[in-house]
């Protein structure tokens, strides 16, 4: 079907473009509005409509854990999200370490997916921090990206030949950054809130110092390194600093993380738990400042299902990880462009561009020719999240019942419209 | 006043008033334990299982001990017996305990919040009897009591709390149900077991020297040093714990004259306090644990009182 999407507010970073004006799909395509053959016309007036939106971080559990999700079920929940492309993380089970495992994923998501599902392999065989696996191999396959996500390289002289040996065949890092040592035992951020309800810390020096230590290799490499959920305040600290010196390293944040703080957990609800931790009021405002200054050029929602079950248990025993591709817009749009924080084109380029450009990917913007992946959303719409309206199969979200603005309204993957908001 | 809770989670959530009352129902049921006849029928008809999920055995034989003199009907669970070990979850088995028709459960549970989590989710009511490091109300009460046995009032008293703060449920209880009394705290220990962040709470003083700690203290409550915290690496061995961290005659003399001694136990002699300080006359640790027979009767006996039929 061919579609003239009119009276839009585009804001295209890519080619920084920030007008009302007209797009055309047709077959596939972003084409000329005035030459659409047989279009469906659809007046946005009042709308912003942006490139499709990228998560550079998701958990689709497809093969391993389908009762929590499925590549069907997460893609419908990336595409209601206003996402059109998700990086799967590889922690599936069994791992996705190897060209067999990457040629099932592609598969699957070719038969069964709703946006595009971009394939990330593991840097170590079964994201066990020991082996290198098969990354040229991976590579073939088709992955965009490797990562130990859940987990991380702990020995460094192994995560120094990853990533050389990434760098030879051009394949960015994403990496988990956490010292286990550090970490070890932690069920919620260390600090006032774990001291006073008697809970086993995760101490922030844990993401410092596996921030430093990427950071370092990057520089002696020369390869880039992505920091996934950065959470601390010294996180941020670093990459500013590594950034402004010409490092290539670059880092993401999540909506949680943006959103909310560790005194949360004082009523020991599990869809607060998850890894990293959500940490200070300090930490959070340091974050929101780093998305806001481009420190931090990506907001990516670590979208992790659990099923009820697993997280209906006492806190400490419950899986770290919440859903997030429903929430993204919503919540991070109230804390950082409702909010006045932000100005509403840089914000779009955290989930468009930002996210492109970690991957590597040239030239993500809606110029005539290009794949038509789109985003369309209202910036006025206010609402309450409702859980019980989400695709995910999962509902482990501690935003349920969260008053937010901005709503997800149509997402077009290669001009198919594959969500559309119904009331 | 009227006590209105079914369940009896931590001190942090009660009021001074509450706090007094059970006290007061306390002193009452004290009384009772010191008769010919120490049994009376105030929880006849009531049936309470004392579910330990975490191994007990003080606090387990004092709710049994203060069930039985309440004239309740009980039942022991350990999760070793439970359905815990076959798969069930915690909150499928405690619904499988309500559904047995029982008034009240009384759990102890290594996980923080264990105890919160399944009474917002049971009609019947829970009292904690430690939930990991976070709380442990009746331990905290029975050393409030004490201390307003012996010196009349708990306002304004200077308390220190000595050893590992950081893993002890019974410090942050004692804590909270002593900052709402009026009491001044200082907990204190080695740095690596006595966080900072305590002196986020206003009223309280984190020390880390033995000597300003204790210095001019109406009552010093030790805590349990446990040999795992000595291989997790907190701390050098017991040898230097005891040489800066134990309590002994000379040390004693900082303190006020009248001071209490006192050790939720089991204590290491030798270890927290020498042997001739856990028996010296200002030791009032079994009292502790009489006194713990009474509190816990009163809790029952309120908690009870507020289970819906």
């Amino acid at each position: 079907m061919n579609y003239i999407l009119k009276n839009a507010r585009i804001i295209d970073p890519g080619r920084g473009i920030d007008a009302v004006g007209d797009i055309g799909i047709e077959n596939g395509l972003v084409a000329d509005p005035g030459k659409v053959k047989k279009p469906t016309v659809m007046d946005l007036a009042g709308k912003v409509l942006t490139p499709g939106f990228i998560d550079l971080h998701v958990h689709l559990r497809q093969p391993g854990n389908t009762m929590a999700e499925t590549i069907a079920s997460g893609t419908a929940a990336a595409a209601a999200g206003g996402f059109t492309s998700v990086v799967a993380m590889p922690n599936t089970s069994p791992a996705a370490d190897t060209a067999g495992a990457i040629e099932y994923l592609r598969q699957t998501a070719a038969r069964t997916g709703v946006v595009r599902v971009l394939p990330c392999g593991c840097m170590t065989k079964g994201y066990a921090g020991q082996e290198m696996a098969g990354i040229g191999s991976l590579k073939t396959a088709g992955v965009v990206a490797l990562s130990d996500d859940g987990k991380c390289i702990q020995d460094h002289a192994l995560m120094r030949h990853v990533v050389e040996y990434a760098k030879s065949f051009e394949l960015p890092i994403l990496d988990h950054c956490e010292d286990n040592c550090l970490a070890a035992g932690g069920v919620m951020h260390e600090g006032k809130w774990s001291v006073l309800l008697g809970m086993n810390g995760m101490n922030g020096a844990a993401e410092e110092l596996m921030i430093s230590r990427n950071i370092i290799l990057a520089r002696q490499i020369g390869w880039s390194i992505h920091m996934q959920h950065v959470s601390v305040k010294e996180s941020v600290d670093l990459l500013r600093k590594a950034r402004a010196e010409g490092i290539a390293v670059t880092g993401e944040a999540t909506p949680h993380h943006l959103s909310l703080t560790d005194e949360n957990i004082k009523k020991y609800d599990t869809n607060y738990k998850m890894n990293p931790p959500l940490r200070s009021e300090e930490d959070r405002q340091a974050l929101i400042r780093g998305v806001a200054d481009g420190t931090i050029t990506a907001i990516a929602t670590d979208h992790a299902p659990h099923t009820a079950t697993a997280k209906l248990v006492e806190f400490d025993h419950a899986p770290f990880g919440i859903i997030g591709l429903e929430t993204a817009l919503g919540v991070t749009y109230t804390v950082l462009v409702d909010s006045g924080i932000m100005q509403l084109p840089e914000y779009v380029k955290r989930l468009t561009t930002g996210p492109a450009e970690i991957l590597r990917m040239k030239g993500y913007d809606l110029s005539e020719g290009k794949a038509a992946d789109i985003t369309v959303f209202d910036p006025e719409a206010e609402y309450v999240i409702d859980p019980a309206k989400f695709k995910s199969k999962s509902r482990n979200t501690p935003f349920g019942g969260r008053k937010v603005k901005c709503r997800p309204l149509l997402t077009f993957v290669g001009g198919k419209l594959v969500y559309s908001f119904e009331g | 006043m009227e006590w209105t809770r079914k369940d009896l989670l931590s001190l942090y959530d009660l009021n001074a008033e509450e706090i007094e009352c059970i006290l007061d129902t306390a002193a009452e049921f004290k009384k009772v334990s010191q008769r010919r006849v120490k049994k009376v029928p105030a929880l006849r008809g009531k049936t309470v299982v004392n579910f330990f999920v975490e191994p007990s055995t003080r606090t387990r034989v004092s709710f049994e001990l203060a069930e039985q003199r309440l004239s309740a009907d009980v039942v022991n669970m350990q999760a070793q017996s439970s359905s815990l070990l076959k798969g069930e979850t915690l909150l499928d088995t405690v619904k499988n305990i309500e559904a047995l028709q029982v008034d009240l459960v009384v759990m102890r549970h290594s996980a923080t919040g264990a105890q919160a989590f399944i009474a917002s989710k049971l009609k019947c009511g829970v009292i904690n009897a430690g939930d990991g490091a976070h709380s442990h109300p009746t331990q905290a009460l029975l050393d409030i009591f004490t201390m307003r046995e012996k010196k009349g009032t708990v306002k304004g008293l200077k308390v220190t709390i000595l050893g590992d703060i950081l893993h002890s449920r019974v410090a942050r209880s004692n804590m909270w149900g002593l900052l709402k009394l009026g009491a001044h705290v200082t907990l204190a220990g080695p740095s690596t077991l006595v966080p900072r962040e305590f002196e986020s709470v206003p009223g309280v003083r984190v020390c880390h020297n033995l000597e300003e700690a204790v210095e001019g203290a109406d009552v010093v409550n030790l805590l349990r040093i446990q040999h795992e915290r000595q291989t997790a690496g907190f701390f050098p061995g017991i040898g230097e714990y005891a040489r800066f961290f134990g309590i002994n005659s000379d040390n004693m003399k900082l303190m006020k004259p009248d001071v209490l001694i006192m050790h939720p136990g089991p204590i290491n002699r030798d270890v927290e306090l020498s042997g001739e300080v856990a028996d010296c006359s200002n030791s009032v640790i079994l009292e502790q644990v009489t006194n713990g027979l009474a509190i816990r009767m009163a809790v029952l006996f309120l908690v009870a009182g507020c289970v819906k039929k």
